[in-house]
């Protein structure tokens, strides 16, 4: 096994689901059974991602392997330097592991909808979106370049926008599909504007290229506010496809898709892509830009979370969980805490993945119903759908010795780091805030759809435990929500072998003006940087089988015994500092949130109703999920249509009428000048011919032919002449 | 294949093809639709074989030797009218990377298009006698380099098409022929004066030494063979330069159709009968961009440096304006007519750019706008052709009962909407890429990004209303496709694709001449600065 295997291996990851996709579209209309190729390849892209992640976590662990081919090469231009677009995979630790995260979760979907999708008239058709779903994610995934992880982040919104449109007879899915194919290409317009400028600056879309001009120095325009406002554009598209404020409005309405869809895309892997991206381009945000990004991963935590609250139906409280979650993840980049960013990133896709696809248990027990006030006592009839659900309940509202507890509180850490280096602690704030609403929330669903006694009877009656095959991926997902695989340390991350060995926070690169004041101590222009504590070697190897240039850049890590430098000396000594303050504080807050749930929920203590009706404006508020759909209706999407109807009014008759009008004008013209040739031109001719004619007619008179007349005639003008010639 | 005249054969083949149909009874319609269908093959077999011979390395634009498949001879030779001199016009064809993708879009577009008109009915002699005409008109003007001969054949292709869409074309047939043909010759007119005005601007050196006036495009590119008094020479101080240009431009750009001058086109299209308006929007649109480039810009380019930005300005009208027109309209057709508004904004933006990234753009965008359109007028023809309405809200649920069809529109739309993997996203990223790094542009590049955001709002809602949704009962027995409509549809789509997929087979086709005219333009704005001083 050496580097270019493991590269071939890759590619051949990314294009087996492509091939699966291909074929069971083209053939599923005639061989009933051909799903069952799709389900064959993605069980060989999880084996094959298995052995990939093996030998790149274990052999490979400190290397990075790029592997690229030109795919358009403009050559000898004048105007800008060669245009030489390189498309290409990169493999390091934050690939292979998220690519088994995806080969995974795909798979259990994609085993999960055998019973789930039974009997559905496009069967065959949902396992190829599925597997163009994973191509497209898995090349988000391996990309090394930005342009192409522009090009695979459209591809999953197509997929997306297929797949939440699957059931498209209802007006309701097609219009989820449509917006959610809308509101993410806003995010992604500002993205593809943020590549534009990095290309017009670096003249190439290669992330490793871009970096290295950024530290040699190469701004673009020359400023590190255009540094940030680059960085910014680039987060629209983790805006847009991770569901953050203010493009949060389309993951709720996604969930018209089949459940276990929302359970592989809109929770566990694609709207992840956004934190990812924002993990590639890490290096390069400025000050400003990270704070922003902090700001925009607050929001999307808290306002989710506050909406979650008032939700009756399953799958939509736990899309706004899923949002909240997103935020959180995005604010952990913001402030810093990157390597728990990521880990916040797998944990909870394990865990939200499990309570959706939990939901999709319930939802297809309760014979399709997915309104929680209808449901009630579930456990005893779903004993093993309750466990899972539960499990990954806890995860996600922090309790210890689960994974997202120990991705949880990193988070919380590195809030409280930032806040005490830079004095926003509105992060910390909302980071607890979120956490005791979160647990809330979740308890809540909890109690009202597995405890206490069935609303509705007729329907509980008929509920069953689901099949094997789909609980099997349930108790897949919430085992893998405990900590054990993580780190042997349930208190601490740090102990265990993910964080430390496999995930890196990327040292900042931006120039030391637009850095925050605790990271500038560091690196002036030239001298080797304290956090960069890699040296990177080189070496660039020729691959015989695909015809690329394969690269492997091979970091030393950190030595035995000194501690890994996050983001800079401070940071990490601050970081520390407040671990266990952090756990402690998790632990209560967290603990709050689950009592109060069961103290209204389940012990009933306090009455959910007269709460609401307390709080009514709130209540409503949040129920209407603080009325954003009806302010972009009538807003954006208002001003669109009129600005069309106007356009198109003017169009019509104005530009068109210019058009028309100027026929009419030529038409009256040409009737004008033919009456004026009638009437004037001809009319002269005429008058002309009549006086000639009158004339002729009055001489005519005269010639009488008779004799007597000539000689009156005669005599008359001898006459006249004698009377004329008298006067000489 | 050295001395074969290629380019003349596959420019009149389909007149040879016009008299054999003239000879054919009118009773035998299907041999006179297998005969169209011959030469149409025949021309794209040979469309093939120009792209085999083809020389990448050569670049064309301003210099004859760098063309390729030369045709030259003296065509009109009269000598001793005294006060004109001697009157030689030659017959001059070749292309380069600029007019051989176009070659290629026409032998392939015209093809599909004769497919599509299998089911006319009303006088098929005359439909495909005229079809023909219009096919050599086509041809003839993207290869010939002599302005005259370039006259000659746009006004060729005026006179089919004013009685293909006037005799063969819907309700409000007339009024849309009419106005075809009138605007389309209001332009004419503006090139007429210019031709003539650039003819007596300009001299070619014969081999006995003398200089005459001369209508060969490319002696029109070099300062040195202007007259010293000429209206169009920029060695006269008081020349017409920049009225000419505007003026030429005005002509080409009815053709495009740029904002203000478009409205010919969505009555043209929504009359014309589907393989009208395939060649319509598939060929006839990329001659104005086409005659910018060829003609306009190499003949004038110290003007289109002082009226880029205009050029940029006017593209992004195109792009917005025509998005939004076209998110309120209710007919599939007028839908996709104001796309192509819409989508013609974007090689307008991407030339104006004067870049290689931006010419790259904007002849690729050339070429995809052509064959995606094409596949959207055929799906609005297919769907057409069974449910006799073109009303958007008429439809619904289409999808269910006409899997395969939809399949293939799917992927048009995607491809119009520009998503990656299909061709037009390379064409539209590369426009983007070359207005973009331009700094006086950069605004209006940016503001023109927002034509990806409408044009995903308009198509993906235009899709919802016709193929999603419940079907409506009076449209379950509408049958799926048939196997001329593959035959119409698979092309199309698999060139959408492997241009997504592997764009360099084009833009290495064209790279040499994209090359030569970007540097064309840039060292002949020093060149026409210094001629300024004279």
């Amino acid at each position: 096994m050496n580097e270019i295997t493991l590269t071939n291996l890759s590619i051949v990851i990314l294009f087996l689901p492509l091939i699966g996709f291909f074929f069971t579209l083209l053939f599923g209309k005639r061989i009933k059974k051909m799903y069952a190729f799709e389900i064959l390849v993605i069980c060989s892209v999880f084996a094959l991602t298995v052995v990939l992640a093996f030998f790149k976590l274990t052999q490979f662990v400190n290397a990075r392997i790029i592997s690229e081919f030109t795919w358009i090469d403009i050559k000898n231009s004048a105007i800008l330097p060669n245009i030489s677009i390189d498309l290409g995979i990169m493999l390091d630790n934050l690939t292979v592991l998220l690519m088994f995260v995806v080969a995974l979760v795909s798979m259990l979907v994609h085993i999960f909808s055998l019973v789930y999708m039974k009997g559905d008239k496009r069967f065959n058709r949902y396992y190829a979106y599925l597997g163009l779903f994973t191509f497209s994610m898995n090349g988000i995934v391996f990309t090394h370049n930005i342009l192409m992880m522009y090009i695979f982040w459209e591809l999953v919104g197509v997929s997306s926008y297929l797949l939440i449109g699957f059931w498209y007879e209802k007006k309701s899915a097609s219009d989820a599909s449509k917006k959610a194919f809308l509101v993410t290409r806003v995010g992604d317009v500002g993205m593809f504007a943020g590549i534009l400028l990095l290309f017009v600056t670096y003249h190439t879309f290669t992330f490793d290229k871009i970096f290295a001009q950024i530290s040699a120095g190469v701004l673009p325009f020359n400023s590190g506010f255009w540094l940030t406002i680059t960085g910014l554009l680039i987060f629209c598209g983790a805006v847009g496809k991770s569901a953050q404020f203010p493009l949060h409005v389309w993951l709720p309405d996604a969930m018209e898709g089949p459940t276990p869809v929302s359970a592989l895309i809109h929770a566990a892997t694609m709207v992840a892509a956004g934190v990812y991206l924002v993990a590639r381009v890490f290096a390069m945000l400025t000050a400003d830009a990270l704070l922003v990004i902090a700001i925009i991963g607050a929001i999307s935590a808290f306002i989710p979370a506050t909406i979650a609250l008032t939700q009756k139906d399953i799958k939509k409280v736990l899309a706004y969980s899923t949002i909240s979650q997103l935020g959180y993840m995005i604010m952990a980049m913001g402030v810093g805490a990157f390597s728990y960013a990521f880990f916040h990133l797998i944990t909870h896709a394990f865990f939200k993945a499990c309570l959706f696809l939990g939901s999709g248990s319930v939802i297809l027990g309760m014979h399709h119903e997915q309104d929680i006030t209808k449901m009630g006592g579930l456990r005893k009839k779903m004993p093993l759908t309750y466990a899972t659900f539960l499990i990954a309940t806890l995860a996600i509202s922090g309790v210890p010795l689960t994974s997202g507890f120990l991705s949880k509180d990193g988070i919380l850490a590195g809030t409280l780091a930032f806040s005490k280096l830079t004095g926003y602690w509105v992060f910390p704030v909302v980071g607890y805030f979120v956490a005791a609403l979160t647990a809330f929330y979740m308890f809540r669903l909890v109690i009202i759809t597995f405890h206490g006694e069935p609303n509705d009877k007729e329907k509980f009656e008929h509920v069953h435990e689901s099949p094997y095959s789909m609980v099997i991926p349930l108790v897949v997902l919430s085992t893998l929500s405990i900590f054990i695989w993580y780190t042997p340390n349930p208190i601490s991350a740090d102990a265990g072998w993910f964080l430390p060995k496999w995930v890196h926070t990327p040292a900042t690169i931006v120039p030391n003006f637009a850095r925050f004041d605790f990271m500038k101590s560091f690196a002036k222009p030239g001298e080797i940087k304290k956090e960069d504590n890699t040296k990177a070697i080189v070496s660039v190897v020729n691959n015989d089988i695909i015809p690329t240039r394969t690269t492997i850049i091979t970091e030393q890590p950190a030595q035995e015994g000194q501690e890994e430098i996050i983001h800079s000396e401070s940071y990490t000594e601050t970081f520390h500092s407040y671990h266990y303050p952090a756990i402690l504080l998790s632990i209560l807050v967290g603990g709050f949130g689950i009592l109060m749930a069961f103290v209204i929920y389940h012990w009933k203590k306090i009455s959910a109703d007269k709460l609401a009706n307390a709080l009514k404006p709130l209540y409503n508020f949040s129920y209407h999920k603080w009325y954003f759909d009806e302010l972009y209706d009538y807003t954006f999407i208002w001003l669109t249509m009129f600005l069309s109807k106007i356009l198109y009014w003017f169009d019509a008759n104005i530009v068109d009428g210019i058009v028309n009008g100027s026929a009419v004008v030529v038409r009256f013209a040409s009737r004008f000048s033919a009456k004026f040739d009638s009437i004037v031109v001809d009319g002269f001719v005429n008058l002309l011919a009549y006086i000639s004619g009158f004339i002729g007619i009055f001489f005519r008179k005269l010639q009488t032919g008779k004799v007597q007349t000539y000689v009156i005639y005669v005599v008359f003008s001898l006459v006249i002449l004698l009377f004329l010639f008298k006067s000489f | 294949m050295e001395n074969f005249p290629i380019l003349s054969f596959i420019t009149f083949l389909p007149i040879l093809g016009m008299i054999l149909i003239l000879f054919v009874p009118k009773k035998q319609e299907i041999l006179i639709k297998w005969l169209t269908l011959l030469v149409t093959g025949v021309q794209l077999v040979t469309a093939g074989f120009i792209w085999r011979y083809y020389n990448y390395a050569l670049g064309g634009i301003n210099n004859l030797n760098t063309f390729q498949f030369i045709e030259r001879f003296r065509w009109i030779d009269i000598s001793g009218l005294t006060w004109l001199g001697n009157v030689k016009v030659d017959y001059l064809l070749g292309i380069d990377g600029l007019s051989a993708p176009m070659v290629f879009l026409t032998a392939l577009i015209t093809f599909i298009a004769t497919l599509s008109s299998w089911n006319i009915s009303k006088s098929i002699k005359g439909y495909f006698a005229l079809f023909l005409l219009l096919d050599t008109g086509m041809f003839g003007v993207f290869v010939s380099l002599d302005f005259f001969l370039f006259y000659i054949f746009w006004e060729l292709m005026l006179l089919p098409m004013y009685f293909l869409i006037g005799i063969w074309g819907g309700v409000r047939r007339e009024y849309a022929a009419i106005k075809f043909f009138i605007y389309t010759l209001f332009g004419s007119v503006f090139m007429l004066l210019v031709m003539i005005g650039l003819y007596f601007s300009t001299t070619e050196t014969l081999a006995n030494g003398s200089k005459i006036f001369t209508f060969n495009i490319i002696a029109m590119m070099d300062p040195k063979n202007f007259t010293a008094t000429g209206i169009l020479s920029p060695f006269n101080p008081n020349n017409l330069r920049l009225v000419a240009f505007i003026a030429l431009f005005v002509g080409f750009a009815i053709k495009i159709p740029m904002f203000p001058f478009h409205t010919w086109l969505p009555d043209a299209h929504v009359e014309a009968p589907t393989a009208i308006s395939v060649i319509l929007a598939g060929v006839l649109l990329k001659m104005g961009t086409y005659g910018i480039l060829r003609i306009s810009y190499p003949v004038f380019p110290e003007i289109t440096h002082q009226l880029a930005w205009y050029i940029a300005l006017f593209g992004m009208i195109n792009i917005i304006y025509g998005a939004l027109c076209a998110m309120a309209q209710k007919d599939y057709k007028k839908i996709i007519a104001y796309s192509s508004v819409s989508h013609m904004g974007y090689v307008l933006l991407g030339m104006s750019a004067l870049n290689s990234a931006g010419f790259s753009g904007a002849i690729l965008q050339m070429f995809n706008h052509g064959t995606i359109t094409a596949m959207l007028f055929l799906g609005v023809g297919v769907i057409y052709d069974r449910a006799h309405t073109r009303g958007v809200d008429d439809f619904g649920g289409i999808a269910n009962q006409m899997p395969i069809y939809t399949g293939f529109t799917t992927l048009a739309f995607f491809a119009a909407i520009g998503l990656p993997g299909l061709s037009g996203f390379v064409s539209e990223s590369f426009v983007f890429l070359g207005s973009f790094s331009v700094p006086s542009i950069r605004v209006i590049s940016i503001v023109s990004t927002l034509g990806i955001l409408l044009g995903a709002g308009y198509m993906l809602w235009t899709f919802q209303r016709i193929y999603l949704g419940e079907l409506k009962e009076k449209w379950n027995k509408l049958p799926d496709l048939s196997f001329r409509e593959y035959a119409m549809l698979v092309p199309l789509a698999l060139v959408i694709v492997a241009l997504g997929i592997y764009p360099s087979a084009m833009l290495n086709l064209m790279n040499s001449s994209v090359n030569a005219l970007t540097d064309f333009m840039n060292n002949a704005q020093k060149l026409y600065s210094l001629v300024g001083k004279y």
